[in-house]
């Protein structure tokens, strides 16, 4: 099976295509249709990225399933993965059918948000499978054009404020990055991701307007992709379009954003900025520590203020990518590997923790955390799932949560002491915030009136949460799964790295 | 003279004996009676000449002693200018219709008009080439002006009509400097007399040359009138306007550049360079206040022309290719969304201003889907074919070594997207209030949802129109 990885790229396409052109009528026995073809695509879709998961040779640190045809323009249609992108892609195929099942209660133009969530899958397994600059750069910037629509569209009352500030604020990133793909092609004379990788960029000082830059053209390509990447993470301070966009978007939309999307900046890192420019990286190493440290602080403060459950987990959400960036930039073993598992469990995770907003959300229709209180008591069910994933998120060991933030925590550790030492004190934070949380949404007695007739989960939202639990149980007890695959592409990405740090230094 | 040149030049010739005939024709039959027909058959005989000379047409031939060159590069530019001319006069005829505009005379002055495109792209003279140029000018001013009783109409014919005569006063001037210091109008000649050291006085003719072609393709700092006469010119004026004379024009621009100073290529290679910044960043910047889509689609074309511009800046036969790409998907993305400008109307009357797109998307879910990726098109968001067009004139930049080039078409395309989005922002999102409808008749459905299609679908391979571009620019470049 020469083309995997295009049939796991284009099939949702293709229903989207089919449900665009060949389904008619506004009843809602096509709105049942529609939900049907698009839970239909997206578990084909996962079953085929199982095989690609099975033909995985994970000793390999190369780039495996590749496909090669030449495009237009003189591009190339490159296609691969390796062991950093091969569990977003599993990632992003087995969430889809979750998120589809989740917005099985949606009513408006429920054809189109079908059409709209399919298109996304489509580009964002584009984004991580892509091996070509150019190809990369397109599905990366057409992912903003579903997103924008499912939360202009679909969202909340403030949608189209949120709608334009995720768009403007994640375009002008992408858009420093275009500059700075033009100056790569420029300097490199080719798109090709894996040879890139091996270029060596230019990193003698370099005198911008008067001031002398350390790690010359490496420094300023990278600071290019970090705008974009840094947006799309979300770090501080940069990461203010995210609690608006979190807030505003449809529950579904919020949970393709936490666990997927927001992947695309840690994914961006490790493709793109610590192989090709690992000087600039390295000059601008502690920047990224601080502004992660920061983030982790601050944003759990934030959280523990918030009135609103959907903005407190994307605060929590920030937190949590700010100890993603800070393994990615330890730049070594255990940093990299706590980073992408961190990435995955938080996957799972905040999807998880949107949902269980999302369940409450479709009985009251209120995010505000007074409207709750006492829920135990009439939804036992929704109280242990919800209880699980707070606890999860807080990083309790045994859930996916912990092992992430640990082998971060190791990592910067070696690097960076002080970092670590700020970076730890999250774990209390989000302990802080997570049970402030629960306490008050389920514990207590049910005084307000209109809880009075709640209903626990129905067995649709109990078949979402499931995989789930077994997904952050599983990782959080048998964290070698993960680490087995990652391991050597990993390895050889810290090597790389190091090599060219201490040759710059040696210089 | 034999008979060899005029077989050379036998499309030109069928078309003007077409244009005369249907002339003659409508006058005998009484006012307006063949209006219709004629529309049709012009479209029909435009559609016929560009598949006999994309056909038909091969290796690099010169007629009348050099005064008329046809080659893979004329042959390419009057293919895109016939079939947008056809496209612009079947979609418009329903309009005019409507709107008390139905005269026999458009589809004729248009067809007079694409003959003097005709010759401007293939000229190797200069008197050929403002000959060409005047007639395809005379027929605009009047089509322009086509609305007679319209105080906006008659304005846009007659401030383009001062403004046009002026840059063709530049122009003349600049060909008789050039005249007078190279002692021939005829391009080899000129370019045979070129040293790798021009002579002051050329360098001098060439510039006013640029500054009287700039006008025609509207770029900045020569686009005063574009968006006056976008907005006071009918409708389907507009659509003309924006898409065949611009590719003739960037055609012509080219021709001269390359064919009579292809020899010193880095002295019109800063001009025109400056010509693109200015006209990317006007473009977009200016249109971020418009209130009327026409006027927006006038600062839309000038930024599109600066982009085009940075191609043949280049200077080399990727550029060029990349320009006649560039025009190409420009051209037809202009013809979609004009045929969706047409439909426009509100209580029976056509509109233009934004405001009135007001969630557009509920009353016409397909129309709206459509005319959003052409937005996006035209915004050059990957994946359509706008980014593609973007991309080669922006790559070809960068390998002829102007890198700041590029770096400022990339900031330019930021700040054009925005408002772009906001027509999109308008029919998605904007307030439940009563807005425009849209009438299309079946040819115009047609041409909007294709050309969507085409937007999206040219992301496989740009329909093989890489390969015939490069076969057009080499011929030029050689």
């Amino acid at each position: 099976m020469t083309y995997l990885l295009s049939i796991i790229i284009f099939l949702p396409a293709v229903s989207a295509a089919i449900l665009a052109l060949f389904l008619r009528g506004s009843n809602e026995a096509t709105a049942n249709n529609a939900k049907w073809l698009a839970l239909i695509a997206t578990t084909a879709t996962f079953i085929v990225s199982l095989f690609v998961l099975k033909g995985f040779d994970a000793s390999n640190a190369g780039f495996q399933f590749v496909e090669e045809a030449s495009w237009i323009v003189g591009l190339k249609y490159k296609l691969g993965v390796d062991g950093i992108s091969i569990l977003f892609v599993m990632l992003t195929t087995f969430l889809m059918p979750i998120t589809i099942l989740s917005c099985w209660g949606v009513t408006d133009r429920v054809k189109e948000y079908m059409i709209a969530f399919l298109l996304l899958e489509t580009l964002m397994l584009g984004v991580f499978l892509a091996l070509d600059l150019v190809l990369f750069y397109l599905f990366f910037e057409a992912g903003l054009i579903p997103m924008f629509l499912i939360i202009g569209i679909w969202g909340g009352k403030d949608r189209i404020y949120a709608a334009f500030k995720f768009f403007l604020y994640t375009f002008l990133g992408s858009v420093l990055m275009l500059v700075a793909m033009i100056a790569m092609y420029w300097a490199a004379k080719t798109t090709d991701i894996p040879t890139l990788m091996a270029f060596k960029f230019d990193s003698a000082p370099m005198v911008v307007l008067g001031i002398s830059i350390t790690g010359g053209l490496q420094t300023l390509l990278f600071l290019a992709f970090f705008a974009s990447f840094a947006v799309k993470m979300p770090m501080w301070p940069v990461h203010t379009w995210l609690p608006d966009a979190h807030v505003q978007a449809p529950t579904a939309g919020s949970v393709v954003l936490a666990a997927i999307l927001l992947k695309m900046g840690g994914y961006g890192f490790l493709r793109f900025s610590l192989p090709m420019f690992p000087v600039g990286a390295e000059v601008l190493s502690s920047l990224v520590f601080w502004m992660s440290a920061i983030a982790i602080v601050y944003t759990s403060l934030v959280a523990l203020a918030q009135s609103d459950m959907k903005k407190l987990i994307a605060y929590s959400s920030v937190a949590h990518m700010g100890y993603v960036t800070l393994g990615i930039f330890a730049a070594n073993q255990q940093g990299v590997d706590g980073a992408i598992f961190q990435m995955i469990s938080h996957g799972f995770i905040s999807g998880a923790m949107f949902l269980c907003v999302g369940v409450i959300y479709d009985r009251m229709h209120t995010r505000e955390i007074d409207a709750y209180g006492g829920l135990v008591n009439r939804m036992p069910a929704y109280a242990l799932v919800f209880m699980f994933f707070t606890m999860a998120n807080v990083g309790l060991p045994g859930t996916s949560g912990f092992v992430g933030e640990f082998l971060v925590l190791a990592g910067i550790f070696q690097v960076n002491t002080w970092v670590a030492a700020v970076a730890t004190s999250g774990v209390i934070f989000s302990a802080a915030y997570g049970l402030y949380l629960y306490r008050r949404v389920a514990f207590g007695a049910l005084v307000k009136e209109a809880l009075a007739t709640i209903q626990d989960m129905s067995r649709r939202e109990r078949a979402i949460f499931a995989p789930l639990i077994v997904m952050t149980l599983l990782l959080g007890v048998y964290p070698a799964l993960v680490l087995d695959i990652i391991g050597p592409s990993v390895k050889a990405l810290v090597e790389n790295y190091q090599t060219a740090v201490t040759a710059f230094a040696a210089n | 003279m034999n008979a060899l040149d005029f077989h050379i030049v036998l499309p030109e010739v069928l078309l003007a004996l077409y244009a005369m005939a249907a002339l003659l024709g409508c006058v005998y039959a009484g006012k307006d009676a063949l209006t219709g027909a004629v529309t049709w058959a012009t479209a029909g005989v435009f559609v016929a000449l560009a598949a006999y000379i994309g056909f038909a047409g091969e290796g690099a031939n010169t007629a009348f002693g050099g005064m008329f060159i046809d080659d893979a590069f004329a042959r390419f530019a009057k293919v895109v200018i016939l079939l947008s001319a056809a496209g612009v006069l079947v979609m418009s005829q329903d309009y005019l219709a409507r709107n008390d505009m139905g005269r026999f005379e458009y589809p004729i002055l248009v067809a007079l008009a694409v003959i003097g495109m005709m010759f401007m792209v293939s000229s190797g003279d200069l008197m050929l080439l403002y000959l060409g140029l005047e007639l395809q000018s005379l027929a605009l001013y009047v089509v322009a002006a086509m609305k007679r009783d319209d105080a906006k109409s008659t304005e846009a014919g007659l401030k383009y009509f001062v403004l046009g005569s002026l840059s063709s006063g530049l122009l003349l001037y600049g060909a008789s400097l050039i005249y007078g210091f190279a002692g021939t109008t005829l391009f080899s000649g000129i370019l045979s007399t070129l040293g790798a050291e021009a002579h002051l006085g050329l360098v001098i003719g060439l510039v006013f040359l640029i500054a009287g072609m700039a006008f025609k393709v509207s770029a900045a700092p020569f686009h005063m009138w574009t968006p006056d006469v976008y907005e006071g010119a009918p409708t389907p004026v507009t659509a003309f306007f924006a898409t065949a004379p611009k590719a003739a024009a960037m055609a012509m621009i080219a021709r001269v550049v390359f064919d009579a100073f292809g020899a010193i290529p880095a002295q019109w290679s800063q001009v025109l360079a400056a010509l693109a910044v200015l006209s990317m960043f006007l473009g977009a910047v200016a249109a971020i206040g418009q209130r009327d889509i026409k006027r927006l689609m006038a600062y839309s074309s000038i930024a599109h022309m600066g982009y085009a511009l940075v191609g043949l800046a280049s200077g080399t036969v990727e550029g060029v290719q990349a320009m006649l790409i560039y025009m190409a998907i420009y051209v037809t993305m202009n013809l979609g969304t004009f045929a969706f400008i047409m439909s426009l109307e509100k209580d029976g009357k056509s509109i233009s201003d934004i405001d009135s797109l007001n969630m557009f998307s509920k009353r016409e879910p397909l129309k709206a889907l459509a005319v959003l990726i052409l937005m996006f098109s035209l915004a050059g968001v990957p994946p359509m074919l706008g980014f593609f067009g973007k991309f080669y004139v922006l790559k070809a930049a960068v390998d002829a070594g102007m890198t700041w080039l590029a770096l400022a078409g990339a900031v330019a395309s930021v700040i054009g997207a925005f408002y772009y989005l906001r027509i999109v922002f308008f029919m998605y999102f904007g307030r439940e209030t009563e807005g425009a409808n849209s009438r299309m008749v079946p040819v115009q459905w047609l041409m909007l949802v294709a050309v969507a299609a085409v937007m999206l679908l040219g992301v496989v391979n740009l329909f093989g129109i890489e390969a015939v571009a490069q076969t057009a620019a080499q011929a030029l470049v050689g």
